[in-house]
């Protein structure tokens, strides 16, 4: 089949890299020809944290989405989508670090702490973290593919934690981080149903 | 006291008429499509005889294409971008802004009477938003004390409640505006009466566009931006505190005061910082965004804790 045989090509690696750098250089484009608005740093920290949130629940949709439609080879995508869900979790992180609060560390202890929706996000994002580092195969092999998936569910906690950040964050229109909300529970529900039928299989092969 | 202004710089010095008009027309094309109507659209009326104000600050004033570009106005959307292109649909002319409620002369003012009822002053205030961030607007306008004697408030006028229009063939709805609509604001009658609260018909020399509260709109500078209501059809004088938009929709984080305060944080975020737009570097948050030389005594031996 010619879909799978592109799937598994190496050139369209590559394509996937670049479409997912996309985001980013339109960003750069935007804030060297003065596209970025009245508030630009509001621009930056808004659409890195848009696609924050749309990377990780593309990343979250690779799995359901292999099973779906029986091409396991998509599997060769969800590292680096996960990745870029960090790198852009990282841009947004560091917009309002530097950006935003520039440096005042003072400020930024208090905001961490005092801030639910910035608790939250913070939170979301450090948990990010030890995906990234344990997302070479290296570190597969030395946590064991149980363990590394185990630990690998944080995803599901840091998008929840993504689409809660979010939804604290807006005044009145909530529309948006419904949709997200929405697409996150899609996306964790599929596992869990998949899981319950699972071990119902189990289930039902170990009585007969 | 005497008020230094810096040198005057208008807007139009900085760009050009033509070049900063084609711009906005350029840019709102495209987005708005059928729903412009062309002709108010591309730039305000230039308002004539208006004369220079002491309250005005020296802060450098904010690009007019920022204050028409970066908008708050739920009824046209809540992405700040939108009311630029959404609020043409606005319908201002003819316009009626009724006065009534405890009053001896209960009125109804076209926007003929209300351009004529005093001398156009501009007043150059900053003005900070809720949400962190802050412009420098030279707005157009005239004392709001100068209606309000002119309708006569009787002793029963303790408040003054405001009203935007409300057109739902062209506004989002309540859902999609996420707040319950027609947008009211209220002022105490001590607040109301302060020179420094002005009804405001333009800004930057002209008439305000729609997506900036057009045709007539309440400019109160010591208080959060959302105070400032838009496009205002009705004033009623009152007995008891008026219910008020945002207090309505989230009475936790939005008070009825609603005064500019570095040391009350709002619940999600701090107040004592903001950005002005156009600079890198935040700046902190004035007292009564930097009027409390003038506003201060209002509130003397209240709790602005409680009194948020």
């Amino acid at each position: 089949m010619a879909g799978r045989r592109v799937l598994s090509s190496g050139w369209i690696k590559i394509l996937v890299f670049a479409l997912c750098l996309v985001p980013a250089l339109l960003l750069v484009w935007r804030s060297l020809t003065g596209g970025l608005g009245a508030n630009p740093i509001e621009f930056i920290t808004h659409a890195t944290g848009d696609w924050t949130l749309r990377f990780l629940c593309i990343t979250l949709g690779v799995t359901p989405l292999r099973k779906l439609l029986r091409l396991p080879d998509l599997i060769r995508f969800r590292r680096v989508l996960g990745l870029f869900g960090f790198f852009y979790g990282c841009l947004h992180f560091l917009t309002w670090l530097v950006l935003d609060k520039f440096f005042d560390w003072n400020e930024i202890v208090k905001d961490v702490v005092k801030r639910p929706f910035i608790t939250v996000g913070f939170t979301g994002f450090i948990l990010l973290i030890p995906l990234a580092v344990t997302s070479t195969a290296g570190w597969i092999r030395r946590l064991g593919g149980k363990r590394w998936q185990i630990l690998h569910r944080l995803i599901y906690v840091s998008a929840c934690a993504g689409v809660l950040h979010y939804y604290w964050l807006v005044k009145s229109d909530v529309r948006k981080p419904l949709m997200y909300a929405a697409i996150v529970a899609i996306l964790l529900a599929f596992r869990m149903f998949a899981s319950l039928m699972k071990s119902r299989r189990t289930a039902v092969r170990a009585n007969s | 006291m005497l008020i230094q202004r810096g040198p005057e710089i208008r807007f139009s010095e900085i760009t050009p008429k033509d070049v900063y008009l084609s711009r906005r027309g350029f840019l709102a094309l495209p987005l708005a499509g059928a729903a412009l109507t062309a002709g108010n659209a591309f730039g305000e009326t230039k308002l004539e005889g208006i004369t220079k104000s002491p309250f005005s600050t020296t802060d450098k004033v904010t690009p007019y294409n920022d204050v028409s570009h970066y908008n708050n106005y739920y009824e046209f959307g809540t992405g700040k971008d939108q009311p630029a292109v959404l609020a043409q649909k606005l319908k201002t002319s003819p316009w009626s802004l009724k006065v009534e409620g405890a009053v001896n002369k209960p009125q109804v003012f076209d926007m003929d009477a209300l351009m004529k009822m005093a001398p156009l002053e501009e007043r150059i205030y900053r003005h900070r938003c809720v949400e962190a961030w802050s412009i420098v607007v030279p707005w157009i306008g005239f004392p709001l004390n100068v209606l309000l004697k002119k309708v006569e408030p009787t002793e029963k006028a303790r408040f003054v409640a405001f009203q935007t229009l409300l057109d739902r063939s062209v506004m989002l709805s309540e859902s999609a505006a996420g707040i319950p609509l027609p947008y009211v604001e209220g002022l105490r009658m001590d607040e109301a009466m302060h020179p420094l609260a002005i009804l405001c018909v333009g800004m930057y020399g002209e008439a305000l566009p729609k997506q900036d509260g057009a045709p007539v709109r309440l400019v109160v500078p010591w208080k959060y931006g959302f105070k400032s209501i838009k496009s205002i059809v009705k004033i009623k004088f009152v007995e008891k505190q008026p219910p008020t938009t945002w207090n309505i929709s989230n009475p936790r984080e939005y008070g009825f005061y609603s005064n500019v305060n570095p040391e009350v944080d709002h619940p999600r975020w701090s107040q004592s910082s903001e950005r002005r737009l156009g600079e890198f570097l935040r700046r902190k948050t004035l007292m009564f965004n930097g009027y409390g030389d003038q506003v201060a005594g209002l509130y003397a031996g209240m709790d602005l804790r409680k009194n948020y």
